[in-house]
């Protein structure tokens, strides 16, 4: 680890400083080292007064988005070698920044609870016997199956713009949750449902810019569950009108 | 301060956590009760480190399979130190959970009819794991977190770290939180309180372990005077990456994967796991299907023998996959893949994995009774930092994530009738313990001391590593445990360098490395004091190679004494079902017991 590199952190103390600023700092790094890595290192070694939130470093708890250069990233899954000279990094866009790297993410996980992201299914003939399960081949397991692989990490929601407008829009995470859920053969609570995907806020706000798929770490493709949804909340408002 | 007043709280936001809570809010609905739950937990709960667990979950599937068999591959897996009637309640309730997950939705990988698909993992007699593809954590986590979501009785705490319970005379009262974001302290008062706080492979400096993975939960309880049971005893997993010690799971051995050293050679076959088993022909209990003890300790053999390669500063052997082929690696270990790709820029379908063993699971941790209670009323523990007596000397791989929800649901159901019953919580008590954590912090933010916890933490886990390893010697244990000591005291002198409210992540880290410390004496005196060698705790010293059930076919339980030095007793195994017998692995165990 002979080699530094010079990264620059925004930092957010409210209880000391009203404005955000920017603050230098030395890092050794090799092939592996990642921006998680970094920001341990500064911690530990350089300024114990840094906040960000991390936990699994695998890429699969979701807690490290934050800014690269303006990109949201996934720190843990983000490496130093892949940048030149400049290594800015910043709290999640889109998102109020609570300290440092740390964002308020209350809004997101309200929007996840809105869309009722479990399996509704009053129908008789469902197993109900301790032992029972249902039955779903590989196929219709697949229809949904990309769609149920988000680690909740927000970055597509710091990528849209729509978001960024106006935070009431369900946005990207939460519109795929709900289709997770609709697209799978044990679920008979899309009409539940729909009604929070075809208000205003809900898949109508996206003006498909795409932009969610290309940061997502986990290949979730989130705007293909968000076009999705726009037909089903089609078909569900045109039905309702013919029901008057 | 903020006050609060709840039926049943519950500290954790795991797989544990969770099955515990609706657990409570369905046994309260069932019984017409009305009752206020709490969810408590330091990081959102699916960010929790369940959500790593890759290969799966065991239960009883096929036909063929029986619950005696899956009894004898944990009782023998843990070298007879597990709790036989605990094993027995295990292996008949962990098909109805994993089918209850099923019914919520959890997207279990599937046979072409639609029914479940099992898969092959270490120390199991036969196929009898669930998995979603090598996601199996992650999906089971999300499945619990979303279907919690349908329970208004259930209040979320997210992001709270709790850092005492509320206990007088054996009576646990509550607990206190500190609000991360806002950083205002929470008395928060309960019937009945249940620890689901996971691991703490952390106290290991090369672990597969969540940053979070830190032992707060056993910490609490012991500092209370509960027992913690057989914390001798931690898994090193045989498959971690080099580095970042970042998992690659068991599954990928299950489904055929094999292990060679530096020159190409399968040398399991030379350690009583032979013979060789045909490419792409796994079969269980031999070969890379022995249990997670024995890999690990072949590897040490080998990296003794000079047959390791290197990857970086690491000793490493290989994990081939390529035999398997792209499209059955692609659909079964897609995850693997991503990981190898990003951390040792390494592509499985192409070339074999570099790996090493790592810390993994702490079979020990709070001790309970079968009914997970602990020896504070109105106190459960649940999950990994729970010793239930499920696991012994060894965990199988699988098990802990059944084990998450067969306890769970247990400790739930018991603490929403043990609340209905109990009266209301001492305020006097809840007040007191937190004035108590209110001067503690102001001491670590305002006092004059000069130690840095960063420091302290990096001594820590450099001492458990080099004298609580895969192989331990009286004379390294006894040196770990003097560190420890001597860390535990310079941590009363500790000073933070943020004094902030509002996310004090100094303050959080700090208080961890408190808890990680205080278990890591635990850990450090079973090891010493089990003077045999079973399962994961492995001596070298002369005389002490070799299982000793005359003296040691017991648990151990260490009891915190402040700042004075921890002590042990031991425990009678519960062995009602099955007499010990020789362990053994591979040909050995044809026509052996198990
Ligand atoms: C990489 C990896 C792969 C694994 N794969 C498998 C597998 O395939 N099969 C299997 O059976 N097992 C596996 N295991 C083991 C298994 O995943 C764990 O034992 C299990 O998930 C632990 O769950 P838990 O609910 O007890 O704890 P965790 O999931 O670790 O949750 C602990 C919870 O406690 C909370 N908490 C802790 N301290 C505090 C505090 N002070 N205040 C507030 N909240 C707190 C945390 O926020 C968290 O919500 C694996 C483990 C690892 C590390
Ligand atoms: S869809 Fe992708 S980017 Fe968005 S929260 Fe999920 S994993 Fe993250
Ligand atoms: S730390 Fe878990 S996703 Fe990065």
């Amino acid at each position: 680890m002979s080699q530094t590199k010079s990264i620059r952190v925004q930092r957010y103390l409210p209880e000391q400083e009203p404005e955000p600023f920017w603050q230098n700092y030395e890092v050794p790094f090799d092939e592996s080292t990642s921006i998680l890595d970094a920001l341990n290192y500064i911690k530990d070694e350089l300024d114990n007064t840094l906040s960000y939130r991390w936990s699994c470093r695998m890429a699969i708890c979701g807690s490290c988005g934050v800014m690269v250069n303006g990109i949201p990233k996934l720190g843990c899954k983000t490496f130093l070698r892949e940048y030149g000279t400049r290594v800015d990094i910043s709290a999640l866009a889109h998102f109020p920044v609570e300290r440092d790297l740390v964002v308020d993410m209350d809004i997101f996980m309200e929007h996840l609870e809105a869309v009722k992201p479990y399996i509704i299914d009053k129908s008789k003939g469902r197993p109900t016997g301790e032992s029972d399960t249902y039955r779903q081949t590989p196929a219709q397991m697949a229809r949904y199956h990309q769609f149920s692989n988000c680690i909740n990490c927000g970055l597509c929601y710091a990528a849209c713009p729509q978001f960024g407008l106006n935070n009431q829009f369900l946005g990207p995470a939460a519109i795929t949750l709900a289709q997770r859920y609709n697209l799978d053969n044990r679920d008979k609570g899309k009409r539940e449902r729909m009604a929070a995907l075809s208000e205003h806020d809900g898949v109508w706000s996206c003006t498909f810019v795409g932009f969610c798929s290309t940061v997502c770490p986990k290949h979730v493709d989130p705007a293909a569950a968000v076009n999705q949804g726009k037909i089903e909340a089609a078909k569900y408002t045109l039905i309702n009108l013919l029901n008057g | 301060m903020n006050r609060d007043e709840f039926d049943i709280v519950i500290v954790g936001g795991g797989g544990a956590g969770l099955r515990t809570a609706i657990a409570a809010a369905e046994k309260a609905k069932a019984e017409g009760r009305q009752q206020r739950i709490a969810l408590i937990s330091k990081i959102y709960p699916m960010r929790s480190h369940t959500v790593a667990a890759e290969g799966g979950a065991a239960a009883v599937t096929d036909e063929g399979d029986s619950y005696q068999a899956h009894f004898d591959d944990t009782v023998s897996g843990g070298d007879w130190l597990c709790d036989q009637g605990v094993v027995d309640y295990f292996v008949h309730n962990t098909y109805r959970e994993l089918a209850q997950l099923e019914r919520w939705g959890c997207p279990w990988s599937r046979r072409p009819d639609g029914s479940i698909q099992v898969r092959r993992f270490g120390g199991m007699k036969t196929a009898r794991t669930w998995f979603a593809a090598d996601k199996s954590g992650f999906h089971m986590l999300h499945t619990l977190f979303q279907t919690s979501m349908q329970y208004p009785e259930i209040e979320r705490l997210d992001e709270y770290y709790v850092t005492d319970l509320a206990v007088e005379n054996q009576q646990v009262h509550g607990l206190i939180a500190l609000c991360v974001a806002t950083g205002e302290m929470h008395v928060i008062g309960a019937k009945a309180v249940i620890l689901a706080t996971g691991g703490a492979g952390r106290l290991f400096r090369f672990n597969t372990n969540a940053g979070t993975v830190t032992g707060d939960g056993m910490a609490m309880a012991y500092r209370h005077g509960v027992a913690l049971r057989d914390m001798e005893f931690v898994q090193y997993h045989p498959t971690g990456l080099p580095g970042s010690g970042v998992l690659i799971t068991e599954a990928s051995r299950g489904e055929g994967g094999i292990l060679l050293n530096k020159d190409g050679y399968r040398y399991l076959q030379d350690y009583g796991l032979g013979p060789e088993t045909p490419l792409g022909e796994p079969k269980n209990k031999y070969m890379e299907l022995g249990p997670r003890d024995k890999l690990s300790q072949a590897f040490w053999q080998e990296q003794q023998a000079g047959r390791t390669g290197k990857l970086g500063d690491s000793d490493v052997v290989y994990l081939d996959l390529r035999h398997l082929g792209k499209d059955y690696i692609l659909e079964r270990l897609p995850f693997i893949c991503e990981l190898a790709k990003a951390f040792v820029n390494v592509d499985p379908i192409k070339e074999p994995i570099p790996i090493r063993p790592a810390v993994h699971y702490t079979m020990g941790g709070i001790e309970t009774n079968g009914q997970c209670e602990t020896s504070i009323q109105g106190l459960y523990a649940a999950g990994e930092c729970a010793s239930v007596g499920l696991h012994g000397a060894n965990r199988l791989g699988s098990n802990s994530l059944s084990e998450l929800l067969v306890f769970g649901r247990l400790a739930g159901e018991s603490a929403s009738d043990l609340a209905s019953e109990r009266s209301a919580p001492s305020k006097a008590v809840l007040e007191q313990q937190a004035q108590q954590q209110l001067d503690l912090i102001h001491q670590l933010k305002q006092g004059d001391g000069s130690e840095n916890w960063v420091a302290l933490r990096k001594e820590m886990v450099k001492a458990m590593e080099s004298g609580c390893g895969i192989y331990r010697e009286e004379a390294g244990m006894q040196a770990a445990l003097n560190t420890i000591r001597a860390l535990r005291q310079r941590y009363k002198n500790v000073k933070l360098e943020d004094s902030s409210e509002s996310y004090n992540t100094d303050l959080l880290q700090c208080l961890e490395v408190g808890c990680s410390l205080d278990i890591a004496e635990a850990s450090c005196l079973a090891a010493l004091e089990r003077r045999e060698s079973r399962g994961a705790h492995q001596r070298l010293d002369e005389g002490l190679q070799k299982r000793d059930d005359v003296n040691f076919l017991k648990h151990s339980q260490v009891f915190y004494q402040g700042d004075a030095n921890a002590t042990i007793t031991w425990q009678d195994v519960d062995v009602r079902f099955s007499a010990p017998a020789e362990r053994v692995y591979g040909d050995a165990a044809k026509g052996a017991h198990s």
